[in-house]
């Protein structure tokens, strides 16, 4: 094998997987893929300010673009083209129905300043969802608005400082978050002015109650954790922490990137929440594109729903209306603004799609599915792998790297051999509790041949890190993708983030 | 259930390899009592469509009517390849970049954006996305003060009214103070008698919310004089095929709303926050950046880098809490600057500029209507002879989306009441202006 990987072509490409420059680097043909009719005339209402310079874009036609971005896109790993079970991020399948949906005339080619009579379906989409997400969730309220994960985290703080100012209780000043949490959650606290303390685990993967309970305090804002939290176990005692939370005079985020485990198996009211943010990109199956966009709908108690971010839809006579500024007779109290526009209307779009097309028994079937397949995955990888705690988990299954012990094999080399097998790697060294993570969400999308060929892969890597002296041939995978290991150090130590002319570069330098 | 692979039997032979006898037997840990969802249960692919184009129904669409609304979200022509290309699985359906091996389509298309943005900026680095241009701003003037290590933000009048708001939010708890202008629409705001050493940055907009361009130069040089960061917000990146870019008048931070070059409106999310710096402020920036490097044998390839800036590192010490971006809709932006090439963004930028104009000269005729801004780009605010909002309402009762009245955003300025902001792009035609011109007399007969 090794010897066929080594080949050398005159052009670089290697039969289907092909050698591409960046767009400054291809023939220029100073031509356009897009054709416009000439402006009409050439009056220049421009105050002087005309560009004097070139842009400096290369120009190319529709076919030379097709092809770049399609070259491109083969070398990336999808959910589309197999098995991503990476921890925390929920990478489901995304049906196109509701790509289709999002691109109605009547949903994707509508203006968020037209008329408010012109646009009531979109609000009675929006006023739908919303339904569903507090239905599902049992609370009462929830913030459509924010952009993503952690912008809903960040509308979940602002509500809860907004309370405790409304209340007088601004002098509570710090949030807690246990060490497992993701690394958004303390960045949140601190833009809403909190400082952040660690609390530690119990040994079980669970946060440790009592040392919680211990630190609340009249100084404490609130606590945010993640439920399942980031070692896919669910916080058993979500319960009795949330009313210790409360007894103190504190609130409780819920961390919801795990929401998938449980969505039509328990509420949120039932476990105390306050506050939760609901990905639809992982969660309600919109696709993650690259990297966004997303979208971070924030559930909201009682107790902090007056204080939801502009803007919201209220009913009144005329159907509804959207509720913009602060002045508004229905919004009091809101903390403001946070974001522009209405949200991430085509992320909701696509979310709603996806519900109806489930419905309440396809939703707990895909629950039931995702936990049953994380599980299955655990028990299968439990003969060679080592599991970080014992027992049923969630929706993913995390293992550390004891199983590596003596092989010189790392984790970040047993899982970068995974990709030449063709499989996306779990989710590397997070959370941060267990040593050398590998963290595994197999979501329910995913069939029992997949799964099964997934495990016989996984285990005959493990097998083979283990047979001794292939710690060499590890720590030099991947060998057969469009590129082998990157100089991350290089990067970052001499960053090159953009394209320069060439007299410009060199000036540069 | 279309979605779920598994069969039951299946799902008895994975229960049996776990060893428990029931899928609820997983959720043990859960509180006890199965809670009730008053929810429907599931539907064909056929019913959730019928049910969704009962939504879509019930809107106006743009693509039916004349339109020329604006107000910092632009229709302009989408290429047939353009969405194509982004409807690729490969492209849709992948993370974040983490694994940069199997992610190099991404990452290439990250860097390609950032070298576009940062060239039609005309400045030194361009960031891989913030969610939109409203919380771009607000990211530009936290990390002003951060660069400046003063606390004192004044917002121009002329800057949207959302981006306003979104950083005043944003901001709220740094312990910083932002000082908003009253709203400019003439451009006679004397930001420059402002300009202090107390001052973090001052935030600008060019074209402004109502339209009018103004020269920055002289308003960069006494910030750069006083140690103040001028931030420019740029809402519609079409203007920059003919307009000069903020960073050739002294801009230190430029952000945006990519959403115009991206696609369609979709009622304003998602869009594209873009961010644009000088290498200097490099550490400071916000969101993720993607760096060119090699791989083992020596070949360039693209990682994500300089992370130790980001939350998953950093943690509350991190200069953005930001994680997912709004990738796709940059790689949409990035490949429509490809189509369009030097020439053709030039051209669509000069289109726009006729249109525009030939549309405020035929406005400025009817009786009772005045163009406000003496430059602009493809949107201008005109006064009208009575409330905005009413006018508004009569061209959509005769299906023109004809403006944006302005009290929609300052409905506490009486002296904005008649105030409305009026968009033409490549889109509108012969017809269109016509029918707009008609109306408009009409309705103000």
């Amino acid at each position: 094998m090794t010897e066929y990987s080594n080949i050398e072509t005159t052009s670089g490409n290697r039969g289907l997987s092909f050698e591409e420059p960046l767009i400054f680097e291809l023939d220029s043909q100073d031509s356009s893929a897009v054709d416009l009719d000439p402006p009409s005339h050439d009056m220049d209402r421009l105050g002087g300010l005309r560009r004097r310079l070139p842009v400096g874009l290369p120009g190319l036609s529709e076919p030379e673009v097709v092809r770049h971005y399609t070259r491109l896109s083969q070398k990336n790993y999808s959910i589309d083209s197999g098995f991503y079970p990476l921890g925390s991020c929920t990478m489901k399948h995304n049906p196109r129905l509701n790509e289709k949906m999002a691109r109605l005339p009547g949903l994707g080619d509508i203006h968020p300043f037209q008329p408010e009579s012109t646009v009531q379906g979109a609000y009675k989409l929006m006023d739908t969802l919303a339904t569903w997400l507090k239905e599902l969730t049992g609370l009462p309220a929830v913030a459509l608005s924010p952009a993503a994960g952690a912008h809903g985290e960040l509308c979940g703080i602002m509500a809860i400082r907004a309370a405790h100012q409304a209340a007088g209780n601004d002098d509570r000043k710090v949030v807690l978050v246990p060490e497992s949490a993701h690394g958004t959650n303390p960045a949140t606290a601190a833009i809403c002015g909190y400082s952040v303390e660690s609390i530690p685990g119990n040994g079980n993967g669970r946060v440790d109650v009592d040392a919680l309970t211990t630190r609340l305090g009249p100084d404490v804002a609130a606590v945010m954790i993640t439920n399942p939290n980031t070692c896919g176990l669910f916080e058993n005692e979500a319960k009795a922490i949330a009313d210790a939370v409360h007894a103190a005079g504190a609130y409780f985020y819920m961390d919801g990137a795990n929401f998938n485990a449980i969505v039509g198996r328990v509420t949120l009211s039932e476990l105390g929440v306050d506050a939760m943010h609901i990905n639809l990109h992982k969660t309600f199956s919109t696709p993650h594109g690259g990297g966004g966009p997303g979208a971070g709908p924030t559930v909201l108690s009682e107790a902090l729903a007056p204080f939801a971010p502009l803007p919201f839809l209220v009913h009144d006579a005329n159907g509804l209306r959207m509720v913009e500024h602060s002045g508004d007779k229905d919004a009091p109290q809101s903390f403001g603004r946070m974001k522009g526009y209405h949200g991430q209307f085509g992320v909701f779009v696509r979310a709603l799609a996806y519900m109806m097309s489930l419905g309440i028994d396809g939703l707990r079937q895909a629950s039931g599915d995702a936990v049953l397949n994380a599980n299955y995955l655990r028990v299968r990888l439990s003969e060679e792998l080592t599991p970080s705690y014992d027992g049923i988990c969630m929706h993913e299954a995390l293992f550390d790297d004891r199983f590596l012990k003596d092989t010189g094999v790392s984790t970040l080399d047993f899982a970068k051999s995974m990709i030449d097998e063709g499989f996306h790697p779990p989710t590397m060294y997070f959370p941060l509790v267990v040593h050398g993570a590998l963290l595994m969400e197999p979501t329910e999308t995913e069939s029992k041949a997949t799964l099964d060929q997934y495990c016989e892969t996984v285990l005959a890597l493990a097998r083979k890190a283990k047979s001794g002296g292939m710690a060499e041939e590890f720590a030099s995978s991947p060998q057969l993708t469009p590129r082998r290991r990157l100089d991350e150090t290089q990067a970052a130590r001499k960053p090159i983030l953009r394209w320069k002319p060439e007299p410009l570069k060199h000036a540069a330098e | 259930m279309r979605y779920l692979p598994l069969t039951e039997p299946d799902r008895g032979a994975m229960l049996s390899t776990i060893g428990v006898d029931s899928v609820d037997a997983l959720f043990a840990e859960l509180p006890k009592g199965e809670p009730t969802f008053d929810l429907p249960n599931t539907q064909s692919e056929i019913n959730v469509e019928r049910a969704m184009h009962a939504f879509a129904r019930e809107n106006l669409s743009c693509s039916d009517v004349p339109s020329f609304l604006g107000a910092g979200n632009y229709r302009h022509h989408t290429p047939a390849s353009l969405d194509h290309l982004i409807q690729r699985g490969e492209f849709l359906t992948a993370y974040t970049p983490y694994q940069p091996e199997i992610s190099q389509g991404t990452l290439q298309t990250i860097y390609e954006f950032q070298s576009q943005v940062a060239l039609m900026m005309d400045m030194e680095v361009a960031n891989a996305s913030m969610y939109d241009g409203a919380t771009a701003c607000a990211e530009a003037a936290a990390m002003a003060c951060r660069v400046t290590k003063r606390s004192h933000v004044l917002m121009s009048g002329a800057v949207h009214p959302h981006y306003r708001d979104v950083t005043q939010t944003q901001l709220k708890h740094l312990g910083l103070e932002i000082e908003c202008l009253a709203p400019d629409p003439i451009g006679v705001e004397d930001l420059i008698g402002r300009v202090g050493g107390d001052l973090a940055c001052v935030v600008v907009q060019n074209p402004g919310f109502f339209g009018h361009l103004t020269d920055l130069t002289a308003l960069a040089e006494a910030c750069h004089a006083e140690g103040v960061l001028l931030v420019a917000c740029v809402a519609e990146p079409v203007s920059l095929g003919l307009v000069t870019p903020p960073g050739a008048m002294g801009a230190d931070i430029v952000v945006g709303e990519g959403q115009s070059l991206a696609g369609p409106a979709s009622f304003g999310g998602p869009g594209v926050g873009l961010f644009a710096t000088q290498e200097k402020f490099l550490r400071q920036m916000p969101g993720r950046l993607c760096g060119e490097t090699v791989d083992a044998d020596g070949r360039r390839g693209f990682v994500l880098t300089l992370s130790t800036r980001e939350q998953h590192i950093r943690r509350e010490k991190a200069t953005s809490n930001i994680c997912t971006n709004s990738g796709l809709i940059a790689l949409a932006f990035t490949i429509h600057m490809t189509l369009l090439g030097e020439a053709g963004f030039a051209q669509l930028a000069e289109v726009n500029h006729a249109n525009a104009v030939t549309l405020a000269t035929r406005l400025n005729n009817i009786d009772g209507v005045t163009v406000v801004p003496q430059a602009f780009f493809n949107e201008f605010a005109v006064t009208l002879p009575r409330p905005a909002v009413e006018v508004v309402e009569d061209l959509a009762a005769n299906s023109i989306l004809g403006g944006v009245p302005v009290s929609r955003f300052y409905p506490q300025y009486e002296e904005l009441a008649n105030m409305m902001l009026v968009t033409a792009t490549e889109m509108t035609n012969e017809s269109d202006m016509e029918a707009l011109v008609t109306g408009l007399g009409e309705a103000l007969s």
